[in-house]
C-alpha cells in the first residue's frame, strides 16, 4: 500500500499542478471510466510547429486517476503531438512508479485514453490508444 | 433469539483464509455477495461425485436420482417463500434473468405504447434497463417512485403516480445501496386497487428477511441464490401460476416442450415451459442446501443478529469526522452501510481498507441513477450477513481512520 499510495500520488492529488480548463483550446476532449465512473477532460493548447505548450486537466475520479492525469500533464508540455501519440501504457506507470493490478489500471490509464483520442480526434478514448 | 456466530463461522471456511500482508479476510460485502457455507459446497460436490446426469428425460438410476434432486430443491425454495405450489418457482440464472423473463414474456404480450410501468428512483440496474429497452420497442412509458433525503421511498408521490392507472409496478424489496426494506405489502397493495400487476425485486430480501409471497400477494418475485450461501449461476422467478399459465414461453429449446414437429411445438405446463435447455443442476442442489442451511439457523434470528450488527456500524462510522452515511436509520434498513469519506474517493478507501484484509465495494453499485440523485459519484459500501461481527466492525472503522490519515 506504502507502494501504491506513494506520497508524490497523494501530493499531486490533493495539490494537482495542473488542473483546469483552457479556454480558447486547441484541442479538448472528456470521457468516463464506466466502471467506476471517474470522468477526465483534457485541454491543450498547441503551438504552429505543432508542440503542446500547455496541458490543464479536469474532472473527478480515485487518487490514481487524478494523480496520474496532473503527472501525465505535466510530462507532455513540451513534446510534439506524434511524440504525445506515442505514448503507451508504460510510460503511465513509469510516471507513477508503481505496479498496478487490473482493476486500477483502468484508473491509472484513463487519461490517457482521453488525451490520446483528443489528439487522434476520435469520438471515443478507446483501450485501443494504449498500446 | 442469538445466533451462535463462532460456530456459523466455522461454517465457512473461506472466512479463515489470509489476504493482502497475511490478514485474515474481513468479508463485507455480502450484498455483492454471499459466502458458502460447507453445506452447500459438499452438496454439490456429493452431486457431482454421486448423482451427476441429465434430468427429466433420463430412466437410468443417475437420472432418477439427478431428477429428484432438482425438483427437491424447488420444493424447498418454494416452501421457504411460501409459494402455494412449487409450479410456480422458475429456476433462471439469477435476479437479472428472473426481470428480463417478466419483461420478454409478460409485458411484451400485455403492454402496449402508451402503457405506463412504475419502477423506483433506488433500483438497480437490473430492473431498469430492461424497462429501457421494452420503451425503445414499444413505446411504454416509465415513471419512478421518488426516494427523500433520508433514503425510503415518496408513498404520496406514489399514490399520485397510481391515478395515471400504471399496468405494472416494479420495485426492489431492499436497496442494495441504501439498505432500506419498502414496505412492500403496501406498496404491492396500492398497485392491485390501482389495478397493476407487481413484480418485486426480492435480491437482498429473501437472504436477509423472512418473506412471504402470499402474505406480501406478489404476483412476480425475483431473487438469486448466491446471495443467500447458496452458488452462483442460479435465481428463481416466483409468479402466480394464474399469470405464469397465461405468459407465452420465454426462451425456446428442449425441456420446454410438451411435443414439436417439423413447423410446431406445444408449450409445457409449468415450471417447465420457462426452462428450456439443460438448466444449472448442481447449482439447484446447492440452492436447496442454501435453503436449508438458512432455514436451520432460522431467518427471524439471521435478521436480529444483522439488525444489531448494523446499529452498531452505523453507530460507530457516523463517530468519525468526514464520513457521511447513505440511507435510513438502521430500524428501517437491512445489512448495509453506505457512505463517503469526505476528500478520499471511495476507490481509494476500499483500496487501502484491503491492504488489512477488509473487502468492501467501492463504486456505484449498479444504481448509477440513485447516486446521481445524491450527487455523488460513488460510495464505499460495507455490508453485514449472518456470519458478521462486532470486531470485524471495528476493523473497519479502524481501517478508515488509518486512510485518514494517509490522505489527511
Amino acid at each position: 500500500m506504502d507502494d501504491l499510495y506513494r506520497e508524490v500520488i497523494i501530493e499531486h492529488y490533493k495539490n494537482p499542478s495542473h488542473r483546469g480548463k483552457l479556454d480558447p483550446h486547441d484541442i479538448s476532449f472528456a470521457d468516463n471510466n464506466p466502471l467506476c465512473g471517474d470522468h477526465i477532460q483534457i485541454d491543450l493548447r498547441v503551438d504552429e510547429k505543432g508542440i503542446v505548450t500547455e496541458a490543464l486537466f479536469d474532472g473527478h475520479g480515485c487518487a490514481i486517476s487524478q494523480a496520474s492525469a496532473d503527472l501525465l500533464m505535466e510530462s507532455i508540455i513540451g513534446k510534439s503531438l506524434e511524440e504525445v501519440k506515442k505514448l503507451n501504457k508504460q510510460d503511465i506507470l513509469d510516471l507513477l512508479g508503481i505496479d498496478l493490478g487490473p482493476v486500477r489500471l483502468k484508473c491509472a490509464l484513463l487519461s490517457l485514453k482521453v488525451l490520446k483520442a483528443g489528439v487522434y480526434g476520435l469520438g471515443e478514448a478507446s483501450d485501443d490508444l494504449l498500446e | 433469539m442469538t445466533l451462535n456466530v463462532n460456530e456459523i463461522r466455522n461454517d465457512f471456511p473461506i472466512l479463515d483464509r489470509e489476504t493482502a500482508n497475511g490478514r485474515r479476510v474481513i468479508y463485507l460485502d455480502s450484498t455483492a455477495t454471499s459466502q458458502k457455507p460447507l453445506q452447500v459446497i459438499e452438496a454439490m460436490n456429493e452431486y457431482y461425485r454421486r448423482s451427476n446426469a441429465n434430468i427429466h428425460r433420463g430412466v437410468h438410476t443417475l437420472a432418477e436420482e439427478a431428477t429428484a434432486m432438482y425438483e427437491g430443491a424447488r420444493e424447498k425454495i418454494a416452501k421457504f417463500i411460501n409459494a402455494a405450489s412449487s409450479r410456480e418457482i422458475i429456476y433462471t440464472r439469477n435476479t437479472t434473468e428472473s426481470i428480463n423473463l417478466v419483461a420478454y414474456s409478460w409485458a411484451r404480450a400485455n403492454l402496449k405504447a402508451g402503457d405506463l410501468v412504475i419502477l423506483t428512483e433506488m433500483e438497480h440496474h437490473s430492473n431498469l434497463v430492461p424497462w429501457h429497452m421494452l420503451q425503445a420497442e414499444r413505446g411504454i412509458e416509465l415513471d419512478f417512485i421518488p426516494v427523500t433525503d433520508d433514503g425510503v421511498l415518496d408513498l404520496e408521490a406514489y399514490r399520485t403516480l397510481l391515478a395515471r392507472t400504471p399496468k405494472l409496478v416494479s420495485f426492489t424489496h431492499m436497496s442494495n445501496v441504501l439498505g432500506t426494506i419498502n414496505p412492500a405489502a403496501e406498496i404491492i397493495g396500492m398497485a392491485h386497487s390501482a389495478g397493476a400487476i407487481v413484480l418485486v425485486d426480492g435480491a437482498q430480501s429473501v437472504p436477509h428477511l423472512t418473506v412471504d409471497v402470499q402474505a406480501l400477494d406478489a404476483d412476480f418475485y425475483a431473487f438469486s441464490a448466491h446471495k443467500m450461501c447458496g452458488p452462483t449461476g442460479i435465481g428463481v422467478l416466483y409468479g402466480k401460476s394464474v399469470l405464469l399459465d397465461a405468459m407465452p414461453p420465454f426462451l425456446g429449446g428442449g425441456d420446454m416442450i410438451k411435443e414439436v414437429k417439423l413447423r410446431s411445438f406445444r408449450a409445457n405446463s409449468l415450471p417447465h415451459k420457462f426452462e428450456a435447455g439443460t438448466p444449472a443442476i448442481a447449482e439447484a442442489v446447492g440452492f436447496g442446501a442454501a435453503v436449508d442451511y438458512l432455514k436451520n439457523i432460522g431467518m427471524e434470528g439471521i435478521a436480529a443478529h444483522e439488525h444489531e450488527i448494523t446499529e452498531y456500524a452505523l453507530d460507530r462510522l457516523e463517530e468519525i469526522p468526514g464520513v457521511k452515511l447513505f440511507g435510513p436509520s438502521a430500524d428501517k434498513k437491512g445489512g448495509v452501510a453506505a457512505f463517503t469519506l469526505e476528500g478520499v474517493h471511495p476507490h481509494d478507501v476500499a483500496q487501502i481498507l484491503d491492504q488489512d484484509g477488509i473487502a468492501v465495494r467501492a463504486g456505484h453499485h449498479c444504481a448509477q441513477p440513485l447516486h446521481e440523485k445524491f450527487g455523488i459519484p460513488a460510495t464505499s459500501r460495507a455490508s453485514f450477513y449472518l456470519y458478521s461481527t462486532k470486531e470485524e466492525v471495528d476493523m473497519l472503522v479502524n481501517g478508515i481512520y488509518k486512510v485518514k490519515k494517509m490522505f489527511g
